[in-house]
This record gives structure tokens, sequence and C-alpha cells, in this order.
């Protein structure tokens, strides 16, 4: 078990800067998980931890040892792939064993720790059985299953999900988390997921575009994105983004986008101040639209014409005509909304966003 | 497609085809087995229907066999082309290998090179060679033909399992490698194995070519006992214009039978992939 330190590492291919000056700290025992869009660098930076591509510059440190320059079989870590990479030509047993036979071990000890871990994940019937008698999920333990009889000093996943049908997945998903908190082994797991990402990571990374946008909680994720990325990309359905004027006077200040005028957060009017005049990117998660039919309610509130409506069961999404754009909201699946209607919304200030329209960082 | 089982369309579109194309690919091998086994007085007699035996002899193997050096030519043969196999099978698994799986600067002009040396027809090429072999004193050794084998032997081996390499996915040695194992352990262990049914296919092709070469093995080492089964056929047993066919045709039977072992012994590994369940899919 160890930390992992990223220290300035970038990674170039041909003139093409896949992962750029990550300086990333993942704690001993964590469960960190590096998420963003397909090519923004999170499975280069995976790689180059694991060795299976060299840094162009900067270091990675496992445990207390630089690995930068270390071979992969000598970096003691573990690695479970997309597609598995179970070994064809082997049975479970020695595809779980194969690591362990090359470090010498002795026989008795293999056999213990393979049936262990087999019994661990539930696969002991399958031990004598080669990958192509498995089932996609079963193939996904026995990869598991050969990372974990290593014993390494950390764990590496690269999407080990997403090969599954939804169902398993969901399943599976639970088991990492208990069997990650069980063994308490430092493990870094990459997926395009943000579903996987919140609901398994201690912390979360965030890539775009090969640089780090934001390394927190799941939970300081949600609610304080640092930037307009990590805004729109955590959460589902994304957050509602739309340009506003700030206007200040009478001892207000105030968001006017259209015709609609939002009061300032209260904590907020100082921030929001220093761009009087200018405009800013609002932001509104649609858990933070209270929509109702009709037009009931006091009259701050906004009357906006319901466009589309989506029943997901579980609760239904409300797309609004905005005052520049579509708004998506949230609302009780009991509550009935026609499309063409108006609806009433009230909208939570508290907890509105605010990005600046050139840097894209988060005022608040 | 509904009904195309049924027994007579499986017999006109299936059966008959292979039928007859069998006969056609068989029937040299028919030609060369009668006419070894016939008796000489019946060879050229015209009066009798050629294509079968009415009386059968084993006078020509035995004539083959005691009083020609065929024994001689046989071993000859059998260490050049195990000799040349190896080399160029050795040589090919890591030359595909480096073309199939590093990129390097100059990685495909190497490969490209290497296919258009194959291209270069042996019978320029055996011009040049023949100096070669001259100042380094290997005329009429086996080492004449092990070495220039590989010429023709490499070139399509190398690129037959570069592709094969390729077909491997990348994550297998990659994880090998995170398991701890060396490249050489990673490519011995996990892809070798697996590249099986392409080094047979390449083994096979090479140990075909090296067994049924004539012109390097007629230039190089066509004297006294040092001929292969091709050159001595042609060489002893033609004489002038006097062509002794009962012999001719034995020794070619016999010449063909360890190709067609080969052929027989691997023909399902030559088929099989054995790369299934190695990856989702």
């Amino acid at each position: 078990m160890a930390q992992v330190i990223y220290d300035h590492v970038t990674k170039r291919f041909d003139g093409v800067i896949a992962v750029n000056d990550l300086t990333l700290e993942v704690k001993d025992g964590e469960f960190l998980v590096l998420v963003g869009p397909s090519g923004c660098g999170k499975t280069t930076a995976l790689r180059c931890l694991a060795g299976l591509e060299e840094v162009s510059s900067g270091d990675i440190i496992i445990g207390d040892r630089v690995v930068t320059h270390i071979p992969p079989k000598d970096r003691d870590i573990a690695m479970v792939f997309q597609n598995y990479a179970l070994y064809p030509h082997m049975t479970v047993y020695e595809n779980m064993a194969f690591g362990l036979k090359l470090r010498k071990m002795p026989k008795q000890e293999i056999d213990r720790r393979v049936k262990e871990v087999a019994e661990m994940l539930g696969i002991q019937d399958l031990l004598n059985r080669k990958p192509r008698q498995l089932s996609g999920g079963q193939r996904q333990r026995v990869a598991l299953g050969r990372a974990i009889v290593r014993e390494p000093q950390v764990f590496l996943m690269d999407e080990p999900l997403s090969n599954l049908d939804a169902k398993l997945r969901v399943q599976t998903r639970g088991e990492l988390i208990k069997l990650q908190r069980r063994l308490g082994v430092t493990t870094i797991y990459v997926t395009h997921d943000q579903v996987e990402a919140m609901t398994m990571g201690h912390r979360i990374a965030v890539m775009n575009q090969g640089v780090l946008q934001q390394l927190d909680t799941p939970e300081n994720l949600y609610d304080h994105p640092a930037n307009l990325f990590v805004a729109t990309f955590i959460g589902s359905p994304a957050m509602n983004i739309f340009p506003a004027r700030v206007v200040t006077g009478e001892g207000a200040v105030r968001l006017v986008a259209g015709d609609v005028t939002l009061e300032s957060p209260a904590e907020q009017r100082g921030r929001l101040a220093e761009y009087a005049n200018r405009e800013v990117l609002v932001g509104i998660r649609p858990e933070d639209l209270i929509v109702q039919p009709g037009q009931v309610g006091e009259d701050r509130h906004l009357r906006l014409p319901v466009e589309i409506v989506e029943p997901l069961g579980s609760e239904t999404l409300v797309h609004l005509r905005g005052p520049v754009g579509t708004l998506i909201a949230k609302a009780d699946p009991h509550v009935h909304f026609s499309p063409g209607e108006l609806a009433s919304v009230r909208v939570k200030i508290e907890h509105l966003h605010a990005f600046d329209p050139q840097t894209e960082l988060a005022l608040f | 497609m509904v009904g195309s089982n049924r027994l007579s369309s499986r017999l006109v579109l299936l059966y008959l085809p292979l039928a007859l194309f069998t006969i056609f690919l068989l029937f040299p091998f028919y030609w060369m087995l009668i006419i070894s086994l016939k008796p000489n007085n019946l060879l050229l007699n015209m009066k009798i229907n050629p294509l079968y035996l009415t009386q059968f002899t084993l006078d020509h193997y035995r004539y083959l066999l005691s009083n020609t050096d065929f024994p001689r030519w046989a071993l000859n043969t059998a260490i050049v082309t195990f000799g040349a196999t190896f080399l160029s099978l050795t040589s090919s698994i890591l030359m595909g290998y480096a073309l199939g799986r590093f990129r390097f600067r100059g990685g495909n002009v190497a490969g490209t090179a290497i296919f258009l040396a194959y291209l270069i027809p042996p019978t320029l090429l055996f011009i040049p060679l023949s100096q070669v072999v001259a100042r380094f004193g290997l005329y009429n050794t086996y080492w004449a033909l092990i070495f220039t084998y590989p010429t023709f032997l490499i070139p399509f081996a190398s690129w037959l399992l570069m592709g094969y390499f390729r077909t491997i996915p990348r994550e297998l040695e990659e994880c090998a490698m995170i398991d701890g194992a060396s490249r050489f352990q990673a490519m011995w262990r996990i892809i070798l194995p697996l590249a099986l049914p392409g080094v047979l296919s390449a083994g096979i092709f090479s140990f075909t070519l090296s067994w049924n070469e004539f012109l390097y093995a007629l230039v190089f080492m066509g004297s006294g006992e040092m001929k292969t089964i091709p050159v001595g056929t042609v060489s002893d047993l033609i004489r002038a214009d006097l062509f002794q066919w009962g012999p001719l045709m034995a020794a070619a039977m016999l010449g063909s039978v360890p190709v067609a072992i080969a052929y027989m012994f691997f023909v399902d590994q030559y088929v099989s992939g054995l790369t299934a369940g190695a990856v989702k899919g």
C-alpha cells in the first residue's frame, strides 16, 4: 500500500500533448477516480503510472520510490484492463497464478492465495476453465482476481466495468467499492462515466484536454465546481448555463437574462458587483429549479412555457423555454405537466453558480 | 436459407464441384504413383490403358534406394531444410514481432524494404550470391543453402508473422509486463503460444520451399554426394535424353512424402485461431 504522486507529468505523442503538466497526489488507501471525456488524457495518465508509456517530463512516485524510469514489472502495481486481457491459452487458475509464478513464489503459497481470492470473488468453481468458456461478468471477475492475488501496492483500473451490461455494471460497481474499502489498497480508476466517478471515488480528478480541471470529493465537485467544464461535465442532466448581465443599483445586485431578472445571492453580491454592466455565465442545476404546473405561487416566481416533458419514473425532466435557451428542471414524477402550458418556476437563488465568460472559472 | 440443406442441392452445389476439384488436384499424384509402380515393359506400351495398373512392381523403388544416392540426397535435403527453416523462423519471429509491435523510426521503411527484397527473382539473385558463397568458402557445404534459403524465406515469413502478431491484442503483453514479465518473457510465454498458428504457417511455408528448391541447390551444392533430392533426381535419373520414368516418379513420390506429412500434422493448428476469449467478444 502506498501513496502515488504525479509530479508535473507531461506526455507528448508526436507533438500532441496527451497529459499536460499533471500534478496529483493520491493518498495511501484512497480510491481516486480519473474522469473526463474520451481523449482527455486520463488513460494516458494511467498508462504512464503503469509504465506502459514513458513520460515526456516530470516524475511519478509510488510509495517513496521514484518509478519514472522503472519498467512496469518492477513497479509493484496491478492493472485491470477494459477488455480484461485474460491470457486465452491459460486456465483461470493459471491466469491468476501467472504473476506469482514469475516472482518465483513457492507453489503452496500460490495455491493458497489463488484459492483465497477465488473464493472472495465467487469464482472458485471456474478455476479450471479457459477464458473463452466464461461469460463477460465472470471474465471481469477473473481479471479482478488476477490483480488482487498479486497484493500490489496500487490497483490501476481502466474502465473495467464498461463492457458489462447495465444491470451487472451497477452490481459490480457496488462490489468493487466494498472490495476496495476492505482491502484498503490505493486504487486509481479511470472512467468516462460520471455516475461511476461520483459513486466510487473518495476523490475525483476531472481531466479535459490533458489538463487536470479539479481534484476534490464528489460532493465538493458537484456543489462547488471550479470551472464551467466541471460544472457541465458532472451531473446529469447537465447544469443549465445561460448568459446574464450584472446590473447594480438601489443597493442590490441583479442578474438580467432576457426579460427575467434574478436577485444575486446575498453573500455573493460583492463578487458579482465587480462584473457590473458585464455579462457572466449563470449556472443552475436542474434540481434547483422548483417547477409547478400552472400559474401558482408567488409573483416573484418565473412563468415559463413547457417545451418537452420526459418522465423517467423516479423523476420527471421538464424542458422549459427560458429567457435565453432551454432550461431543464427536475420535477416530482407525480405532478403532471403538458407541453405548451405555462409552468411556475422558483429558482433556488442560494444555489446559483456564476462563471467568468472569458476564463470560464467559477466566481461562486 | 430454407431448403438449401436438402441432399440433392448439396450434391450439386457442394460435393460435385469439390469432387471435380479434388480429382483435378490429385491426378498428378496418381499419375506419379502408378508410373512408379509399373514394370518397365508396360511403361511405354501404348496398347494398354495408361490410367490404371495391370501389373505392379516395387523395382523402381528398390533401384532408387540401392543403385542411386537417393538416401544421401534425402539426408542432404533434410539437413538443409531443417537448418534453413529453423534459422528463418527464428529470425522471422523476432523481426515480425519488432515490426508488428514497436513504433520506431524507419520501421515502416524497413518493413517495405524487406518485402521488396522478396520480389527479386532468385534467378537474378543467385549470381551475386554465388560470389558470396564462394568468398566465404561455403561452396558445396550445407551452410551454402542454409544461409541462402533465408533470403527468400525470411521476407515472406516475417511479413506473415508481423500480420499475425498484430492480431493479438496489445493489452495481453502489457498485462503480462505489469504482472512481472520482461518484454522477452511476455513474448515467449504469452504472445508466442497465441501466435502458434502463424508460426506453424510460416514454418510449413519455409519447410516446403526449402524442400523443393532447385536453383540454389543446383548452383551452390550440386556436386558429388551433396545433391538434394530435386537436383539429384534430375541430374542422375535423366541421362541425356533418356528419362528413367520409373525411378524418377518413385523419387518424386518419396520426395513429396515429408511435405505431405508436415501438412497433415499441422493442418488443425494451421486453421484454428487460438485467440478466442482473450478479450471481450
